[in-house]
Parts: structure tokens; C-alpha cells; sequence
């Protein structure tokens, strides 16, 4: 019955409609390569304005944890060019080529950066029938796609020929290969629980409540350790100790300079999107709007708030969060992270995994 | 349209991305010849040596530990999956795999390869 209105979103039909349609006009290969064209399109500028809206909302935010305004200058009211202007900018700036690098490498590893969180930001899943990848394993290929980014960072650091990036790499290297087991095994604990590791099938399976309800106490545990982990795996927050400004500068990306630096600024933002989005999909429920058991008038009025609002407003709230624990708690070393990784985060989302295998296998989950 | 068309319409748009703001930086960015410009930054002091040398040997343990573990994570998907349908039997023989590799973890851990020396 409700799910009859969150039907009525769906894009699928459309895309059908548009396909057919131009079958209708051109052989299928021609009509295949014009909707990726669009497709591509789409990625690009849906990932260029969410990168400039991620930034501006982090000196925003920065700004209003600091006591302070924040950009306000260019553009009117509230500074909204500013970002815009500093792409300008950094567009203009000469791209320094360093004389003793490994060209090759050095050339490379934006292009591994930018590729790792293109392929998981199409991923996502906006709303029914909007995911532009929707694979069976989807949160699996999320996981193996976004690992090429820490290659990326490795080869950044140590092309660079610089004492800096080599020990920034390490760094971030050790770091973001540790909280990807306890992020792997956290998603892991999802995939129990949905029985499914397509990323639509995660969301259909919470259309009767989301997933941080139904698994009594561990997914909200669970929630917990994947925002932590994440929150390293995009290299911010207490975690930022690979691009330590007071004793390494800027990390791993001190030797690149101009639209070579911007990639790694552009990707560390979207990595930020990525992980709130993948969270928000896991734990929040998606596209999937909030129901209130037993209340029928607030879900019926629920259901008529498309599913993109919702999950852009899911997931800008994680991202809220995230920025939150970014400026409000001081940067780990590095012994302590690998602490608190292979000693309490690691055994801990191990044990929630065995546990929502018991209560899934024993039926005891809603 | 196929999963792989996807796939690979992605991975192009994500080269394309690069390729072209590169490009665009190339065209509008001044450039200028000055042999201080090459040198690697280290606060502005000359680079002493080279900087591919050798690093904390802490790094290489955790690496390898996260290997182990890694492979572990990939054989638990498919069973993820599937948990309801192999029900007890399947519950019992993961749950002694995963007991092996607690107690691979527990190993390493007594043997001090989690402290950072």
C-alpha cells in the first residue's frame, strides 16, 4: 500500500520510456553511447556542485565552531561565490614540476584519486531507481572501488621524492588500510542483517523500518564504529595525522601544486559525501522516507516527500556530524590510532557481526 | 544498459574529469623556468639525501596483519548473504573460522605486534 506512492519517484519507468525511445530512432549502440554521454554528464556536475557545496558548508560550519563568520565577502550575503572564485583560482595557478619525482607515478596518482570516488559516488543510491551502477554486490564493489583511492595517496606520497609526502603516505597508508577492516566488517554486519549486498536491496529491506531500528542495540553500535571508521577513511576529523600541518605540512600532497592539489582537495570532500551516503544507505534507511509504526496519517504524509530529499537530507546530516567531530576533537598520533583500530574497534565490530549472525540465523530480528 | 557499460562510463567520466581540468589549468596557468622551483619543499631548506629511504619497520607489520584480515572480510561476504538460508550449520563452521582468526589476532597481540615500538 505504501509502497504504491514511493513508486510514483521512481525513475525507472522514465529511463525505460527514454531508452525505448530512442531505439525507436537510432540503433541501440548509438542510443547506449548517448545515455552515457548523459550519464557522464550527469556524474561530472552533480559531483562539481556537490564538491562546491560540501566546501562551502565546511567553512561555514568551521567558521560557526570557531566563533566565527566564515567566508563573507565575495558574492553578497554570506560569501556563496567564494568557493566558486577559489576554483577559478586554483585553475590559474602554474602546475610546478618537480625535478627529482617519478613523473610517471607523480602524473598518476590524481587520476587513481579521482577514480576511486568517482566509481563509489555513482554508487549511490538517490532515490528508487536513480543509482547509476546497481550492482549485486554493490556495497562490495563500494569497498573495492574506494581502496584504489589509498593506492592513489601511497603513490602521491612516495613519487614526490620528498621527506614530507614518504612519511605522510606511510602514515595515511597504515591508517586507511586498518579502519578499512572494521568499516568492511561493519557493513558486513548490514549485509546479515538485509540479507543482500546490492545497495537497492539494502534500501527495499528497510522499507518496514530502517536498519538502525530493526537490529535492536548492535546496528546502533554498529553505526557508531562505521562513522569512525569512515570518518579515517576519509582522512578527517581527529584522523587528519597524514596531513599533520604543524609537523608535515600539508602530507602526502605537500609536493603538488595548482588543479594537481585541487584533485586531492576535490576528492577528500566527496570521499566525505560518499561515506555519509553509504552510511545514511547501510543504516539511515536511504531513500526510504520515516515511518512511525501505528501513526498512518504522519507515514502517509511522509511518503509524499520525494526520496531524494530524503536521502540528500540524511545525508547531509551525516555529514553535519562529521564535520562536528572534525572540529571539535584534537588529532590522534599515530600509535593511538592503530590503537584504537586493531584494539577496541576491530575485536568490537567483530563481536557484532557474530551477534547479529545469532539473531538472524535464530529469527530474533524484526 | 549493462552493468559493465556503466562501469565503464563512469571510470571514463572520472579520466575525463581530470584530463580536462588538467588541460584547462595547462592552458590558462602561467608557466615559468626556475631551478629553485624543482626542489622538493622541506621548509624551504635544501633536501639533504634522497627520500626514498627506509621507513618505521611498525608500518610493515600492520600491513601485513591487514592482509590477513582483509581476505577474511572477503570470504565473509558471501556467507553474509546467504546467513538465513545455511541457518546453524553455516552459523557453527564461520563461527570456527572466526575463531581461528581471533586467535591469529590474539597472537599477534601477546607477541607485541600491535604496539608501536
Amino acid at each position: 500500500m505504501e509502497q504504491s506512492f514511493l513508486d510514483y519517484y521512481s525513475l525507472e519507468p522514465l529511463t525505460r520510456w527514454i531508452h525505448d525511445a530512442l531505439c525507436g530512432v537510432m540503433s541501440e549502440d548509438w542510443a547506449v553511447f548517448l545515455e552515457s554521454l548523459v550519464i557522464g554528464v550527469a556524474i561530472l556536475l552533480a559531483y562539481a556542485v556537490l564538491a562546491v557545496v560540501l566546501i562551502y558548508m565546511e567553512r561555514r560550519v568551521c567558521g560557526a565552531f570557531q566563533c566565527r563568520i566564515g567566508p563573507n565577502r565575495v558574492g553578497g550575503k554570506g560569501g556563496l561565490l567564494q568557493v566558486p572564485a577559489d576554483v577559478l583560482k586554483i585553475l590559474t595557478k602554474e602546475i610546478i614540476r618537480l625535478k627529482n619525482s617519478d613523473h610517471v607515478l607523480y602524473e598518476l596518482a590524481p587520476y587513481l584519486v579521482i577514480l576511486a570516488s568517482v566509481l563509489s559516488f555513482s554508487c549511490l543510491p538517490w532515490n528508487k531507481g536513480m543509482a547509476v551502477i546497481d550492482l549485486e554486490v554493490g556495497v562490495f564493489f563500494v569497498l573495492a572501488a574506494s581502496s584504489i583511492g589509498i593506492l592513489g595517496i601511497l603513490l602521491a606520497g612516495w613519487s614526490s621524492n620528498s621527506k614530507y609526502t614518504a612519511i605522510g603516505a606511510v602514515r595515511s597508508g597504515a591508517m586507511l588500510v586498518s579502519y578499512e577492516l572494521s568499516l568492511g566488517i561493519c557493513v558486513l554486519t548490514v549485509v546479515i542483517l538485509s540479507g543482500t549486498m546490492s545497495i537497492s536491496g539494502i534500501v527495499e529491506s528497510q522499507a518496514d523500518g530502517w536498519n538502525i531500528f530493526k537490529g535492536h542495540i548492535v546496528t546502533l553500535i554498529a553505526f557508531v564504529v562505521y562513522l569512525i571508521s569512515g570518518n579515517a577513511e576519509a582522512n578527517r576529523g581527529p584522523f587528519d595525522l597524514a596531513e599533520a600541518e604543524q609537523e608535515l605540512t600539508a602530507g602526502y600532497h605537500t609536493e603538488y601544486s595548482g588543479m594537481h592539489f585541487g584533485f586531492f582537495y576535490l576528492a577528500e570532500y566527496l570521499n566525505l559525501f560518499i561515506t555519509s551516503g553509504i552510511a545514511t544507505t547501510l543504516f539511515l534507511g536511504g531513500w526510504m522516507p520515516l515511518h512511525v509504526a501505528g501513526l498512518d496519517g504522519f507515514n502517509a504524509v511522509m511518503d509524499y516527500i520525494p526520496g531524494i530529499v530524503w536521502f540528500l537530507g540524511k545525508t547531509f546530516f551525516v555529514v553535519f556530524l562529521l564535520m562536528w567531530i572534525r572540529w571539535t576533537y584534537p588529532r590522534l598520533r599515530i600509535d593511538q590510532v592503530l590503537n584504537l583500530e586493531w584494539k577496541y574497534l576491530m575485536p568490537l565490530s567483530l563481536l557484532l557481526m557474530l551477534v547479529m549472525a545469532v539473531l538472524k540465523t535464530c529469527g530474533l530480528v524484526f | 544498459m549493462t552493468d559493465f557499460t556503466l562501469l565503464t562510463t563512469a571510470a571514463l567520466t572520472a579520466i575525463v574529469l581530470v584530463a580536462a581540468a588538467l588541460l584547462i589549468a595547462r592552458l590558462l596557468a602561467p608557466r615559468s623556468f626556475n631551478p629553485q622551483k624543482g626542489e622538493p619543499y622541506e621548509c624551504g631548506v635544501p633536501t639533504r639525501g634522497i627520500s626514498w629511504g627506509q621507513f618505521h619497520s611498525g608500518y610493515y607489520l600492520y600491513a601485513i596483519l591487514f592482509l590477513v584480515f582483509d581476505i577474511e572480510t572477503v570470504f565473509l561476504f558471501p556467507w553474509a548473504a546467504v546467513v538465513e538460508r545455511v541457518g546453524t550449520l553455516g552459523l557453527v563452521s564461520i563461527s570456527f573460522f572466526i575463531v581461528v582468526l581471533i586467535l591469529g589476532l590474539a597472537y599477534a597481540w601477546r607477541k607485541g605486534a600491535l604496539a608501536w615500538k
